[in-house]
């Protein structure tokens, strides 16, 4: 046993956290060298004005639905049906929105969102049960709403962008509540929940049992099935309610483009922040770090003025430094050099 | 232009089977007799066949709608497949007209190569070809007789000569433009920043000071717009690529507290409905019309070919322009 600083930078060190932090706290301070007003906040109209709060806000869909896929994940799924569920949940509210009798009414608003909802629940269920029940490769079993799904989108809205003017529902993704992007107050809201659920019940430990051993946990008394459905339930649900903001924030929903790839991004920023996609041990603030990142990424090649033409080829590059980074080999290689004194003694 | 649907393929599939049936129905009338040139409807009227992209957007639902209209307006049979934005099924479609011995072939490629083959079958049975909204890129250019389409540089100068008027003769005070631009590598984004960066070159002061793919869709143009709104000091006017990356702007301008289309002046590309409706509420400044209806046109051109008279080898589709008071006179009639 080491002294107690001894211990706090080695459970540092091996944290899975610190990486995508740094990398994060990398990307802002380049964005500050860059455009030196990068991180100021001023308030207009009563809401916060920047370029974190921009992050924050357009981050906000990508994070909640790599959420839904960090407990997917967790339980040795997969879900790659989200993108198609955040065009379907869109197109749901939208087409509701814009054909009832009085289009700005907030009740009209209210029963298209639980309508959108209760579509994405539905669909979620449909993955849990091939998965779950039939036991279909989670990969296979959602392919089949990823590519069924957008098609049911453009069935919904006629494969027409539908504008809509409702100010209730423009609110969920454009709107501001205590000065705050109320996209990201929800996706605050969520996470939080998400975290004291999973880590201050025996839930995540569950969730972690089934995705190291499915089999010994359902002999040892997990119900397995249950929890991998209910993966699949709360992972359409994110998806619904990003599609929600998605769509909102445009006031309109794009049935060909919402959500286009964005279980990629998802899968992505799960996997930044150290989750493994073998299944088990999962990491909700991780997952948090990994979709900040992605989306300070795409506003930095904004602000900084990359031009279109590299701009993918920018991103693949800090994504792959980020990932060399927490390869173990690579991590042990630039534990190696430090010099002999300050090495600690590993288990 | 992008993606394919479910539903579109269940729409293409009954347009297939609608074109089936009177294929089927033609062999089982009347077998014509196959005069060179001649009309194979027995009745006289001119029969074209009409080989479409897809149904991908709302502009390509209302290319059709445009075609078919006026194909029965103008008293020419049409004979309408959807290809499905598949190239095999645009090539199945041609060879059938050509056994049909249809009187002209009309259609929008999906792709720019490998029409050489069945365009050659086309010609050897004296069927002439014309082309629509795309070319086909063959060194041999007596395989068609003519490209009906827009001219995506053409549109990019109008966005630009009407920005530079006007500031014309105003104080040499720098003009600061910001461009949102369509899906990286695709032609009109190419072609549209190609013509208006020609045209502002004619007033040294107006400059773009920045430029980002938003492509071509409204969540990308807001994303784009919020961004510049915080790393440009000072923003005159946006050059959108499309109505829609527009309309995602003028969301993030007006989260910003600013006015649009009066801090800043918004010019676009398209003219759909919902782009011409923001123009004329003032919150865009000028729109350049990119044209879907141009059916009059392509059976006005079936017709000249048809009776031999030479037509130009490119014809431009007819596009206008739109401000804000020209919107609001169109926009009841805007079917979009």
């Amino acid at each position: 046993m080491g002294t107690l600083r001894e211990s706090l930078g080695e459970r540092l060190r091996r944290s899975p956290l610190v990486l995508p932090a740094a990398a994060l706290l990398v990307l802002l301070l380049v964005n500050v060298v860059v455009t030196p007003g990068f991180l100021a906040l001023r308030v207009v109209d009563g809401h916060l004005f920047g370029s974190v709060v921009d992050i924050l806000k357009n981050g906000a869909p990508t994070a909640l639905i790599a959420l839904g896929m960090t407990l997917v994940v967790a339980t040795r799924g997969i879900d790659l049906s989200v993108g198609a569920t955040v065009a379907i949940a869109g197109s749901v509210a939208c087409t509701w929105i814009a054909g009832a009798s009085d289009p700005t009414d907030p009740g009209t608003a209210l029963v298209g969102i639980v309508l959108a909802l209760g579509l994405a629940l539905v669909l979620g269920a449909w993955n849990g049960l091939l998965v779950a029940a039939f036991g279909i490769q989670p990969i296979i079993a959602t392919l089949v709403l990823m590519t069924a799904g957008r098609g049911l989108a453009m069935l919904i809205t006629d494969g027409q962008i539908i504008t809509v003017a409702n100010p209730l529902f423009a609110e969920l993704g454009g709107g501001f509540l205590l000065g705050l992007p109320v996209a990201v107050v929800v996706a605050a809201v969520m996470f939080a929940a998400v975290a004291l659920l999973t880590r201050r019940t025996a839930l995540g430990l569950l969730i972690e049992s089934v995705g190291v051993n499915p089999t010994a946990s359902r002999l040892s008394g997990v119900r397995a099935r249950g929890i991998v459905w209910g993966g699949y339930v709360f992972a359409a649900l994110c998806a619904g309610v990003a599609g929600l903001m998605i769509s909102s924030n445009v006031t309109a929903a794009d049935a060909n483009n919402a959500g286009l790839w964005i279980e990629l991004d998802a899968i992505l920023a799960v996997v930044i922040g150290g989750t493994l996609l073998t299944g088990g041990r999962y990491s909700i603030g991780g997952t948090l770090l990994g979709a900040l990142i992605l989306q300070t990424l795409t506003t930095t090649v904004y602000t900084a003025g990359i031009p279109p033409e590299v701009s993918l080829v920018f991103k693949a590059a800090v994504i792959i430094v980020v990932f060399l980074l927490q390869a173990e080999k690579v991590r042990a290689l630039l534990h190696r050099r430090r010099p002999v004194g300050e090495r600690v003694a590993t288990p | 232009m992008s993606t394919l649907t479910s539903r579109r393929m269940l729409l293409g599939r009954i347009a297939a089977a609608a074109v089936l049936a009177t294929a089927l129905a033609a062999c089982g009338s009347a077998p014509t007799p196959a005069a060179p040139g001649g009309a194979a409807g027995g009745d006289g009227k001119l029969v074209m066949g009409f080989s479409q992209v897809g149904a991908e957007s709302g502009w390509r639902t209302a290319n059709t709608k445009s075609v078919q209209e006026s194909a029965a307006a103008a008293g020419v049979e049409l004979k309408f497949s959807d290809a499905q934005q598949k190239q095999e099924n645009q090539i199945k479609a041609i060879r059938s007209y050509i056994q049909q011995k249809v009187d002209i072939i009309a259609f929008s490629p999906v792709v720019e190569t490998g029409w050489d083959a069945v365009l050659q079958e086309a010609k050897r049975a004296n069927i002439p070809v014309i082309l629509t909204d795309r070319a086909v890129d063959s060194p041999d250019t007596s395989l068609y007789k003519t490209f009906l389409g827009s001219d995506f540089v053409v549109e990019g100068t109008k966005a630009g000569e009407w920005l530079v008027a006007q500031y014309q003769g105003a104080a040499a005070a720098p003009v600061a433009v910001v461009e949102l631009q369509g899906t990286t590598g695709a032609a009109p984004a190419i072609d549209r920043k190609e013509g208006f960066a020609k045209a502002i070159a004619a007033n040294p002061s107006i400059s773009v000071v920045a430029s980002q793919t938003g492509d071509f869709t409204r969540s990308g143009g807001k994303q784009v717009m919020e961004a510049f709104l915080k790393s440009q000091p000072k923003i005159d006017v946006v050059y959108a690529h499309n109505d829609d990356m527009a309309l995602g702007a003028i969301e993030a301008i007006e989260a910003a507290g600013k006015v649009p289309g009066k801090d800043i002046k918004i010019i676009s590309v398209d003219a759909v409905k919902d782009g011409m409706t923001a123009l004329s509420q003032g919150k865009i400044n000028f729109i350049v019309e990119c044209n879907p209806l141009l059916g009059p046109q392509l059976m006005d051109l079936a017709k000249k070919v048809h009776a031999g008279e030479q037509v130009p080898a490119r014809v431009l589709t007819e596009e206008t322009t739109f401000d804000q008071s020209q919107a609001t006179a169109a926009l009841p009639e805007r079917k979009y």
